[in-house]
């Protein structure tokens, strides 16, 4: 039984971080070199994380696999970033975007964390426009705006389509200053396979060099985790091919909670797979419902082109069911009902799993070279992709896996289970509950990374003294031990498939058992094929090569290795949450109209899973939620 | 449809490598070009052979991962297109394609296809940022912007960089990537207490990593995944001028010792 | 003097003195043509052609506030530093750039760099030999290409370029032609290592760069083409003094 202390400020929400800020524990400015911090990913989270803190005077080294910081996911992050500024006057407020996040939630996330995540919005875009972020203006030289799936106002920043690039050069320039400065040392192409911990408390890490495949030893008084999310447990999502559960995974094999690890965000509009060679999907950003009409044909047999099927043949379904919000229903209504109208056959494309989104309303108003213009580089790659113009027929989309709301579980503080092993970013649990709202990805990486770490981290760090164990320590010898005897394991079976056909079968079977719609039945299943999928992972897996040089089917295999644990508890989880809860969508709980029915006495709580080894169940614990400043409340999209 | 590829293989950085060709059959031409390397992968583990190293991530065109030299172009032959987004519907049933990694000095091949790029990461070091902290900053609509100006930047900062400029540029030089990166932030008022210190300190940088020199082939331009202009490289050639013969140089000693 | 050694000291800077000895061989080059097309302007009324009188002239300018020929071995002195200078820089930089790529590529395809830009080196090479072979030929006479009297221009030329020794016009001509392939690169590329060039101005940058190349080649090549193709007056006429009129 884990226990968690969430550290949760008490009194009036609107003023729980400042007094949570003015309790913590410092370290002075001469005290800081003195202590050592790994930081485990380059992302938004990692990167402004590590520079935060370098800039502080921190000691720290940042590890990331790919082999430049700038290289990491954010990076594809389209649509924008939400921040509460209220420059259009639309009646927005930190109250506002925290009611937004927490309804968009689904009430399944802490809300005195959410309040402060859109506390600290505003922060977030003052401090990217100081770097040099180029967010769009207004002819008057203003920061402009836009709307974003679920919500009624304009509070969206972006810069073109290209948000979460701009963001991350941003937090990438300012790691690239404290490189410069020697206050972070970058490691790239580095891997970290194991996480050491001595009486309860985190000491280090274990990594490898994916170059040389050297495995080294690395102690620190803290780490932090940014390693990001695991939709690649799908093998098909919108993450980049890297991304991965490893780190999360091998903090959570030490003891480190995972929290609500079934809940995964499948967002609504991607390029549908053209065939099983498929190897990811490519998300068009969801700012494309503003003006796309979507819709289906009524006739499941239509065979007319899209131009060709008059009006009253066209079924746009989200606008039939959902007048008030139409086409900018929440990501995971839009999902559901993509995937239902596309299962019982009215699905179009040739795969069948696909629908149409139609801009040809949008352009007969606004003129086809003003929506054009608006989203230029997203036509021009769906063009690129499917050879098809969005400007002549309409766009076919599908939903796709994109972002876990699961991840480890962390406190107030952002502190796992664990002494000194934090989680920023999508690799935590923290502010996005059961659903996350469009363009808040980018804003809880940065609000972790920025400005609640670097003055939490503190108060943990201040009570100990720097640098009390060394990598001589017998902790060190006996992880690195266990870190090369699992790749020795991977490198002998030499049995008949690669990696990457196991992993596309997990991700089969994942999508179908633990996807967009769950039942008992299918989770069921899924928890005995997984186990047997593993079985044939350690005894059939042909592995080329060795490890004492870059192996990149070394590393895939280490990664699908921990996938193919990770998604029996994904399953598991799935299952005991007895209920639908934003994009966790249990058939059995559902209204006769396809909503998803919570169940708020049962349910609301955090299921956090303490390891108990790889074949047993592992013990779940719950960290009940509480709804005081924004009581419990259906949510509605119809009305 | 059916390719013959050729492909540069290299076990490491000093081992002196060579190309190689295999057969690939039943590819769809709606297969992206890392989904053929890929399959290409799976035929040769599946023939004990180890597969070819190649860098990839986002395969979404904006992590700048990918580093292909195809048939002599730097991400293959279709324009503003990163390799990941390129399609085998753009090549020929029955081609043969060339397959090799960036080539320069500045960018040694680590294995295969892959190449060491971190002295972009160098460059970037020597100036490429705001010098900042976190923390409260000024309200953003305080210092307005021209639309213009902003979107000019952004083109610049649209850089992924892959390193697509050295590669195709017959000087291997790095001034498109340079000049990018330091346009961005010297157009902006954020950017400009460091904008000359800047542009001399990342071309000084620039040059010390060995790249070569530019002689406005604009081939960079023409195979830049991004298309970054080289108007930017004439915009950071000014900069370094006056930062070199007008700008006062003792200002740079100082700036350090703060 | 320590901003001029930072700007030679890099690449960078060295591409703005191949930049600014370039403009300045330009000017030369503009001049010369300018000074050469009187060939076509006739003679004075004494019997000399105009382009003889403007030898004359640029051996006697600013006499006699300076010495005779003061003016024009100062500008060959520029001139011969300055391309010693845009010699030297380019070998470095082109030396430093050949050490940027040692391995090269199996294939190589160019999208956009022109032949002009990619054989910049060879067309120099040319060039520097062409310079040493014109001053030889017309200014020392020391080649036994045709006829050579020390201040006679249009003379020399008439002979040099005649029939009888064609293969001297073509390779003039060839070469005036190698000279617009690097002037042209040369021109518009300065404005962009000068830091001149912005997008509102760079095809009026390349255009007027091509307009002045072709003009200047034109120029320059139209003289070997019409003694070779006898348009020009014979030498005889050229020189023959217009009697003066009888009273």
């Amino acid at each position: 039984m884990l226990t968690l202390d969430s550290k949760v400020p008490s009194g009036p929400i609107q003023d729980a971080w400042t007094n949570h800020k003015n309790n913590l524990r410092l370290v002075g400015p001469k005290n800081r070199p003195q202590y050592k911090v790994i930081v485990i990913g380059s992302g938004l989270a990692g990167a402004s994380a590590a520079a935060s803190m370098g800039a502080m005077g921190y000691n720290v080294d940042c590890f990331c696999f790919q082999d430049s910081a700038r290289r990491a996911h954010s990076i594809a992050a389209q649509g924008g970033i939400n921040a509460s500024k209220n420059y259009r006057n639309d009646g927005d407020s930190t109250w506002r975007l925290f009611y937004d996040t927490q309804k968009g939630g689904d009430y399944r996330a802490r809300e005195k964390n959410v309040y402060r995540l859109a506390e600290l919005s505003t922060a977030i875009i003052d401090q990217a426009v100081s770097q040099g972020v180029p967010f769009a203006r207004e002819y008057g030289g203003k920061l402009a705006n836009r709307s974003f799936g679920g919500v009624l106002v304009e509070r969206t920043f972006y810069c073109r389509g290209e948000t979460g690039q701009q963001l991350l050069l941003g937090a990438y320039s300012a790691l690239q200053e404290q490189v410069a400065a020697k206050n972070v040392r970058m490691h790239t192409r580095s891997e970290m396979l194991d996480l050491v911990v001595v009486d309860g408390r985190t000491r280090g890490v274990i990594v490898r060099n994916l170059e040389t495949g050297k495995i080294t030893r690395h102690a620190a008084d803290a780490v932090v985790l940014a390693s990001g999310g695991y939709g690649n447990v799908y093998y098909l999502s919108t993450n980049a091919k890297g991304c991965n559960v490893t780190a999360n995974w091998r903090a959570y094999k030490r003891g480190a909670g995972f929290a609500n690890p079934s809940f995964v965000q499948i967002h609504p509009t991607s390029i549908p797979a053209s065939g099983d060679y498929q190897s990811k999907l490519t998300l068009m950003s969801e700012s494309l419902r503003n003006d796309g009409r979507i819709w289906v044909p009524r006739d499941p047999d239509e065979k007319r082109k899209p131009k060709d099927i008059p009006e009253a043949e066209r079924f746009y379904y989200l606008e039939e069911r959902y007048p008030r919000f139409g086409n900018l229903v929440p990501r995971d209504v839009a999902a559901r009902n993509a995937k239902e109208v596309c299962d019982k056959g009215l699905g179009v494309g040739p795969t069948g799993y696909g629908v149409y989104l139609d801009f040809a309303k949008a352009m007969e108003e606004k003129g086809a070279e003003a929506v054009k213009a608006k989203y230029a580089n997203l036509f021009e790659m769906y063009e690129r992709i499917t050879d098809d113009d969005p400007v002549e027929t309409p766009m076919r989309i599908y939903p796709a896996v994109h972002y876990t709301m699961g991840g480890l579980w962390v406190d107030y503080n952002l502190s796992t289970n664990v002494d000194g092993l934090y989680s920023v970013g999508e690799s935590n649990f923290a502010d996005h509950g059961a659903n996350r709202l469009g363009a808040s990805s980018l804003m809880q990486c940065l609000a972790d990374g920025y400005f609640v770490l670097p003055v939490t981290i503190g108060d943990y760090l201040s009570r100990h003294d720097a640098g009390e164990i060394t990598t001589d320590h017998d902790a060190f010898e006996k992880v690195e031990t266990e870190v090369r005897d699992r790749i020795n394991t991977l490198l002998k079976i030499k049995g008949d498939r690669s990696a990457q056909s196991i992993h596309r079968e997990l991700g089969k079977l994942m999508w179908e058992h633990c996807g967009i719609a769950r039942t008992k039945e299918s989770l069921m299943e899924g928890l005995e094929k997984i186990p047997a999928l593993r079985k044939e992972f350690w005894n059939n897996l042909r592995l080329p090569g060795g490890h004492q040089e870059m192996n990149q089917s070394l590393e895939h295999a280490g990664r699908v290795a921990d996938f193919l644990e990770f998604g029996e508890l994904m399953c598991r989880d799935a299952l005991l949450r007895d209920e639908s809860c934003g994009c966790h969508l249990r058939e059995e709980y559902q209204t006769e109209e396809g909503e998803a029915k919570r169940n708020d006495k049962d349910f609301a709580h955090v299921s956090v899973f303490e390891f108990k080894g790889v074949d047993d169940e592992p013990e779940l614990t719950k960290e009940p939620l509480s709804f005081e400043a924004l009581p419990l409340a259906d949510r509605n999209y119809k009305s | 449809m059916r390719i013959k590829i050729h492909v540069w293989r290299q076990s490491n950085r000093t081992d002196r490598g060579e190309m190689k060709s295999y057969d690939l059959e039943g590819l769809s031409p709606d297969m992206s070009f890392l989904e053929m390397m890929d399959q290409l992968n799976e035929k040769l583990t599946g023939n004990g052979e180890e597969p070819v190293a190649f860098d990839h991530d986002c395969r979404e065109g904006v992590c700048g991962s990918c580093s292909m030299v195809i048939n002599g172009e730097a991400h293959g032959p279709k324009s503003e297109t990163t390799t990941c987004q390129l399609y085998m519907r753009h090549f020929e049933d029955g081609a043969e394609v060339f397959v090799e990694p960036w080539r320069a000095r500045s960018f040694p091949v680590v294995r295969d296809l892959v190449v060491d790029r971190s002295a972009f990461d160098r460059i970037i070091q020597a100036g490429g940022f705001v010098s900042n902290h976190s923390g409260p900053k000024p309200e953003p609509n305080s210092i307005p912007i021209e639309p213009g100006i902003a979107e000019t930047a952004l083109d610049a900062a649209s850089c992924i960089g892959c390193g697509a400029c050295v590669a195709a540029c017959p000087n291997g030089s790095a001034m498109l990537f340079t000049a990018a990166k330091s346009a961005h932030l010297g157009m902006l008022p954020q950017g400009q207490t460091e904008r000359f210190d800047r542009a001399k300190d990342m071309v000084d940088k620039m040059e010390s990593e060995g790249f070569g020199s530019c002689r406005n082939y604009a081939e960079c331009e023409a195979q830049c995944p991004k298309g970054i202009s080289i108007a930017f490289i004439g915009r950071l050639n000014a900069d370094y001028l006056k930062a070199t013969m007008i700008e006062p140089i003792d200002r740079r000693g100082k700036m350090h010792a703060q | 003097m320590n901003r001029l050694a930072a700007i030679y000291s890099s690449n960078l800077g060295k591409k703005v003195i191949a930049a600014v000895t370039g403009l300045i061989l330009f000017g030369f080059i503009a001049g010369h043509v300018a000074g050469n097309l009187k060939v076509f302007t006739g003679s004075t009324p004494d019997g000399l052609p105009h382009i003889d009188e403007y030898a004359h002239f640029l051996r006697e300018v600013g006499v006699p506030l300076v010495p005779h020929n003061m003016v024009i071995w100062s500008a060959r002195i520029v001139l011969l530093l300055a391309v010693i200078m845009h010699i030297a820089v380019v070998i470095q930089l082109a030396m430093q750039s050949a050490e940027a790529r040692p391995i090269g590529y199996v294939k190589t395809k160019r999208k956009m760099a022109s032949p002009a830009a990619l054989y910049m080196m060879f067309s120099g090479g040319l060039i520097a030999f062409f310079i040493v072979f014109h001053l030889l030929h017309f200014t020392v006479g020391a080649l036994p290409l045709g006829e050579f009297q020390e201040g006679e221009v249009y003379r020399n030329l008439h002979s040099s370029f005649s029939a009888d020794y064609w293969y001297v016009s073509l390779f003039y001509i060839i070469t005036m032609v190698v000279i617009g392939l690097h002037l042209n690169h040369g021109l518009w590329s300065l404005f962009q290592t000068l830091g001149l060039d912005n997008p509102d101005r760079n095809k009026i940058i390349r255009l007027g760069s091509t307009v002045t190349t072709v003009l200047i080649i034109a120029g320059f090549i139209a003289i070997p083409l019409a003694f070779l193709t006898g348009q020009m007056p014979p030498v005889e006429e050229a020189y023959q003094a217009i009697a003066p009129p009888n009273h």
